[in-house]
């Protein structure tokens, strides 16, 4: 089964004569392992789209289901849980600024209560080293350049073994060579994991991260091509 | 299907990809989400109350400032609570200072230093009961004091009493007992305020010397130590015989309360039972606490002291609230972008509300001990100044700690509400 599987979605903001829908019958899917690229001008619904797959907002009409689990119907709760089963990147990095790098990959672990406070730690620091900060782990994120941040927010995405990483351009607040080079580092990381991703860019410097590019315009995917 | 898929096959993906099997069974391999076992308490309190302190810590000067304000609220509340117990203490220091166990008072009295008068023939007639051992009329009234120093006068409470027959007990009365039988003899409590002239320090230089009360130049004979309340600032002991000789427009056969020791081993409330029986309803038959509690009653309800003091608490409460909440409102309002990358990865609400509720307990916890600390000096302060009895008590101590405790989780309680403002949809 794959993990994304899209149906018939179509999502509007606003009520009554204010109705604007951003997402029409939008079909997709992601099978495992797959890393696809989402590209498209703004206000195209890309990020709405994500969000919604990310269980970040409430369904209205159509058919979604993430890892295995119908979000059409899906309460707060349910919702909640399968967020611990998503990694999620975001444009900024948003990393807690009074937490070093090392607890702030560990938050993602402090959801579940089943693993120790060392194991956490362990898992963060490993997590930290396979992304390429080891001895960064004690520091916070304002002493960290904006790439290592962004690389502790894939550290943090990455750590619990998520079935599924969404990001949201992760690189657009980065320089072209650190952009470059989280993009790649996120994908071999997810590779290597069997992680599939699907990724909000604009980047055109980070399209052959992708094994697909699918182009949405006007809140309808328009063209998918193998990249 | 608009969307041209290359199975994205992989050496370790275990299962074959493809959309033309979209109603295949189950695959196995598919990531599932870890189920999350029920959490510990652990992981239920102590996880969000280490991110409420790791954030609290970040940011020293408001966290601070946090401190401050709730160590004002507990401070007030102490001041209030301390001022309004110290208040009842003393107000009822006399009264309990008597050491008999059933009192005689006519029931129209509403306080102790305003008696209604009984008359004194009930102390007579109680003796008739075989427990009853003694029977001692109490007399109280309030005179004025001349300073022997200034010369400036002051009302001060005048006790009259038989003095040798161990119905009262007042620290130093038992060494001059005898001296007070000495006509126009009284004996001055030292504890008594400043205004009525340093009497401990003359009486040392001099020994018995002449003082004015009322209209009367009376010996000063001796110092007892009793304190000053809020309805006499001092007090002066007296026999029975010299009280009615300074107080002359008092009826001899009337007195102000009587105060009835019983026999070893007499049973208290069959006694009273008794006394009530055999008495006319003229008299109201009281024990010790009752009595003690009768004038407590008088401070708490009819005079505003108790109010004044409750809501002095009250306010100083609604003032540290209002701080806590800026703080917390500010804290997370600050931290919205985090607070909603928290929801974003999985984070319940419950969850957070416990952060900010940890956040809350722990500013509690964090102003009350250096207020109680400081309270502890402060009553020592004003316990000098006042010569009231204010002491730092377990109960009191106790009571402000839920206080403060419970106005820190209504101020975490409000300042959740901004929570909902950290929507996780926004943070794409």
């Amino acid at each position: 089964m794959d993990p994304i599987r899209i149906a018939g979605l179509t999502f509007a903001y606003g009520e009554g004569e204010l109705r604007r829908p951003v997402l029409r019958d939008i079909a997709l899917q992601v099978h495992a392992g797959e890393v696809v690229l989402l590209t498209g001008p703004s206000g195209s619904g890309k990020t709405t789209l994500l969000t919604l797959i990310g269980a970040l907002r409430a369904m209205q009409e159509g058919s979604c289901q993430v890892l295995g689990r119908e979000l059409m119907g899906a309460n707060e709760r349910e919702r909640v849980r399968l967020r611990r089963s998503i990694g999620f990147i975001f444009q900024n990095h948003n990393l807690l600024g009074f937490l070093t790098a090392r607890q702030n990959v560990a938050m993602a672990l402090e959801i579940d209560a089943a693993i120790s406070e060392r194991e956490r730690l362990e898992r963060a620091g490993a997590m930290l080293a396979a992304v390429g900060l080891s001895g960064q782990e004690d520091k916070l994120p304002a002493k960290l350049s904006g790439g290592q941040r962004q690389r502790v927010a894939i550290a943090r995405a990455l750590v619990a073994g998520p079935g599924l990483v969404l990001a949201d351009e992760p690189t657009a607040a980065l320089d072209k060579v650190s952009g470059g080079e989280v993009a790649h580092l996120l994908r071999d990381m997810a590779k290597s994991r069997g992680t599939p991703i699907l990724m909000v860019t604009h980047d055109p410097r980070i399209l052959d991260i992708a094994d697909r590019v699918v182009a949405m315009e006007d809140g309808r995917i328009v063209e998918a091509a193998a990249a | 299907m608009n969307v041209i898929a290359r199975p994205g096959l992989l050496p370790w993906a275990p299962e074959k990809t493809g959309e033309g099997s979209p109603a295949a069974g189950p695959a196995p391999a598919l990531p599932v989400p870890p189920v999350p076992r029920g959490p510990g308490a652990i992981a239920t309190f102590l996880l969000p109350a280490r991110l409420a302190w790791r954030q609290l810590r970040a940011e020293r000067a408001r966290l601070l400032s946090a401190i401050m304000g709730v160590m004002f609220a507990a401070v007030l509340v102490f001041m209030q609570l301390g001022f309004r117990s110290a208040l009842f203490d003393s107000a009822t220091r006399l009264l309990a200072a008597m050491e008999a166990e059933l009192f005689l008072m006519n029931p129209l009295t509403t306080v102790s230093f305003r008696p209604e008068a009984l008359p004194r023939i009930r102390a007579h007639q109680a003796l008739a009961l075989p427990e009853v051992a003694q029977a001692v009329p109490v007399y109280l009234t309030q005179a004025t004091w001349r300073n022997p120093e200034d010369g400036s006068r002051r009302m001060i409470q005048m006790i009259g009493f038989d003095v040798e027959a161990g119905a009262m007990h007042f620290e130093g009365l038992d060494a001059i007992a005898p001296a007070l039988r000495r006509i126009d003899a009284v004996g001055f409590d030292t504890r008594s305020r400043p205004e009525f002239g340093d009497v401990a320090r003359l009486f040392a230089e001099r020994g018995p010397f002449e003082v004015q009360v009322g209209n009367r130049m009376v010996e000063l004979a001796g110092l007892v130590s009793i304190g000053p309340s809020f309805g006499a600032d001092g007090n002066l002991v007296m026999s029975e015989v010299n009280f009615r000789r300074m107080v002359r427009e008092r009826q001899p056969s009337n007195t102000d309360l009587v105060a009835i020791r019983l026999r070893p081993g007499a049973d208290i409330a069959a006694a009273q039972r008794r006394l009530r029986e055999i008495l006319p309803p003229d008299v109201v038959v009281l024990t010790h606490a009752e009595l003690v509690a009768h004038e407590r009653r008088y401070w708490e309800t009819a005079t505003p002291i108790g109010f004044i003091f409750g809501f002095g608490s009250i306010m100083g409460l609604i003032v540290g609230m209002v701080i806590v909440y800026q703080i917390l409102f500010s804290d997370i309002a600050n931290h919205l972008r985090e607070y909603a990358t928290l929801k974003a990865i999985g984070y319940s609400d419950g969850y957070l509300a416990r952060v900010v509720m940890a956040a809350a307990l722990i500013l509690a916890v964090l102003g009350f001990l250096p207020g109680a600390a400081l309270c502890t000096w402060l009553y020592d302060v004003v316990a000098g100044a006042t010569f009231l009895p204010l002491a730092m008590t377990v109960e009191r101590t106790a009571t402000v700690f839920a206080l403060i405790f419970g106005m820190c989780a209504a101020a975490g309680l409000l300042a959740m509400r901004k929570l909902r403002d950290a929507s996780p949809a926004d943070m794409f």
